[in-house]
């Protein structure tokens, strides 16, 4: 069987059941669009992850002049409590947990805050005296954070500990959930797409029963006689997995490159790169879904 | 070439089972067709005859005896080889069954890309086929703009383009009006002389009176004759007393039923059929 007539037998099926193939170029669209959109999710997580882990630290705010802790009745926090708790920090209790610690004034934290949010409007209205002053604290094993919690949250002048690390594990959490609800809407529609796959490749083998009689009784093989059909479902999941590859590719690029990159300058985003990651296994995964479902389908209804 | 050995084929095993009256489509079937033979079968609606080619096309399997094709056992083919075995049997059917949005060249041609043969193969031999069955000049007419007669010469020149060794007919001329079906016979005549094996079904007494070829009759899956250059009918119209008129079966010498265990005129072609 010769190349050329199987693509023009498989051009003409493609042609002749045009809505469909477009049905089933979009079902692919959609679902793989969900399933890459959960596998960014989740490069987006080992992204900020791996920026973030070494970085955050315990914060150790201290009072300022209207904090309302149980520590800050009397106001602002002191020189004497300041070098009491930077003592503490360096004492033998403390030592072995802490990696490095420093110390963040107010009018560094400004700074800090003015790097972080440059786009937003916030940055502008915001003073120094707004902002808390604190200890960074690094620790040696992040997972011990409540021993330092629990030392300094009493100490006087100290407004409140947190571990910033908590944040993150709530982003993290949150984009979890949204990348698994992403694999559940993927599931269904994956489903569906295979469903279509079957029924297209089934009316298309319906659409041309005398071309496949005469090709049987002639004596093609069973592989000239099914590839035809399993490609026409291949090559519609194929356009399908190449749109949703460049769904995610273009909402990388103007939502995340374009406009959250420059908004969080501190945060680390995942980039066109990882689309190109993706998808290649997107493409793989639609083509290999509609090869199975058209043979199990050909199996059925179009017997040699 | 072919050779059929107690073919029994029952199309509802179950329903066999159940029913007292379900009758096989071919019953205890015993023949050997030879290379070069050209063989009518003929017999009521019903009696067995499409069953018998696409037994040899192994489009079904015989549910008893064996069918030998070419040497082969077909039921033993593996599913993957059938395809090869049809390579070698043409089929023609009484209603043409050509590709419409294809012209009278790219319908015999798709027999020859389908097997996966050359391009320039392809346009050296079509025109050959299409000239045997006497359709130069008219390849690049749609079936739509051709009388029925000339589509079955294009059904016909689809058939052999791949050089069968066998031809199956199955009522090639019950579409088609007495002189238009005089030309196709000489068509199928013209093939079976250059070498093919030829075997049609038809209810066309006309066509198998005058060819005088090998008459194999089939009544209720049964062979009922198997003449060397028989006559359409065994039966002879008699005129009863009362006035009526029935068909007998006619007392004819040249008869020879399978059940008398004679084969004179099927003899074996063992040295085709030796796996
Ligand atoms: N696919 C099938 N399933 C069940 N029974 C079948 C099938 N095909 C044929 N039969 C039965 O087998 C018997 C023989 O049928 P067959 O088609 O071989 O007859 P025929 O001689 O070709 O008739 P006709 O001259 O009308 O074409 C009939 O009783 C028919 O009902
Ligand atoms: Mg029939």
């Amino acid at each position: 069987m010769k190349l050329g007539f199987i693509l023009g037998e498989v051009g003409s099926g493609l042609r002749r059941n045009l809505s469909m193939v477009v049905s089933v170029v979009l079902v692919t669209l959609i679902s793989l669009t969900f399933v890459g959109t959960a596998a960014l999710m989740q490069m987006q997580i080992t992204q900020m992850k791996g920026y973030w882990y070494d970085k955050v630290q315990v914060a150790i705010y201290l009072c300022g002049e209207h904090n309302e802790g149980t520590n800050c009745a009397e106001g602002a926090v002191t020189e004497g409590e300041r070098g009491e708790i930077k003592s503490m920090l360096g004492s033998a209790a403390v030592k072995p947990y802490v990696d490095n610690f420093e110390y963040e004034s107010k009018e560094q934290a400004l700074t800090h805050f003015r790097e972080q949010f440059e786009n937003s409007s916030m940055s502008e209205t915001v003073t120094a005296d707004q902002l808390p002053e604190s200890f960074r604290v690094s620790l040696v094993d992040p997972e011990k954070y409540q021993i330092i919690k629990e030392l300094f949250s009493s100490m006087d002048g100290v407004d409140v500990v947190v571990d910033q690390r908590e944040l993150l594990e709530k982003i993290f959490s949150i984009i979890n959930i949204a990348s698994f609800v992403a694999i559940g809407i993927a599931g269904v529609m994956i489903l569906c797409a295979v469903l279509l796959v079957g029924t297209t490749i089934r009316l298309s083998a319906y659409l041309r029963r005398r071309e496949t009689g005469i090709m049987r009784l002639v004596g093609a093989s069973k592989s000239s006689l099914q590839l035809p059909f399993v490609l026409e479902g291949v090559i519609s999941a194929l356009i399908g997995a190449l749109l949703a590859s460049g769904v995610l590719w273009a909402a990388v690029r103007f939502l995340i490159d374009d406009k959250l990159a420059l908004d969080y300058k501190d945060t680390a985003f995942i980039s066109t790169g990882e689309v190109f990651m993706v998808a290649p296994w997107l493409i793989l995964l639609g083509v290999v879904l509609a090869g199975v479902s058209s043979l199990v389908t050909l199996r059925r209804y179009l017997k040699v | 070439m072919i050779r059929f050995e107690n073919v029994t084929m029952v199309y509802d095993q179950k329903s066999r089972l159940g029913s007292e009256n379900a009758r096989p489509g071919l019953d205890d079937v015993t023949i050997e067709i030879d290379r070069g033979d050209f063989a009518f079968l003929v017999g009521a609606s019903g009696s067995g005859k499409s069953t018998f080619l696409r037994l040899i096309l192994r489009e079904i399997v015989a549910t008893g005896g064996s069918v030998h094709v070419a040497g082969q056992n077909v039921a033993r083919i593996s599913s993957w080889r059938v395809p090869k075995l049809r390579r070698g049997i043409g089929v023609v059917f009484q209603d043409f069954r050509l590709l419409p949005q294809k012209n009278v060249f790219e319908n015999v041609a798709f027999a020859m890309q389908v097997v996966g043969e050359s391009r320039s193969a392809i346009r050296d031999h079509v025109p050959e086929v299409l000239k045997l069955v006497g359709l130069e000049g008219k390849e690049k007419r749609q079936p739509d703009e051709l009388s029925g007669g000339e589509q079955q010469r294009v059904a016909i020149a689809r058939a052999i383009a791949n050089k069968p060794q066998i031809l199956l007919a199955d009522e090639p001329t019950g579409n088609l009006d007495p002189a238009t079906s005089v030309g196709i016979m000489n068509v199928l005549d013209r093939i079976n002389q250059n070498g093919t094996t030829v075997i049609m079904a038809t209810h066309d007494d006309g066509i198998v009176n005058s060819m005088r070829r090998r008459v194999v009759e089939l009544s209720l899956g049964k062979i009922m004759r198997d003449e060397i250059a028989g006559e359409y009918t065994s039966m002879i119209p008699v005129i009863n007393q009362d006035g009526t008129r029935e068909l007998r079966q006619a007392d004819h010498s040249t008869w020879h039923r399978p059940s008398t265990g004679n084969q004179a005129f099927a003899p074996f072609d063992t040295e085709d059929d030796m796996p």
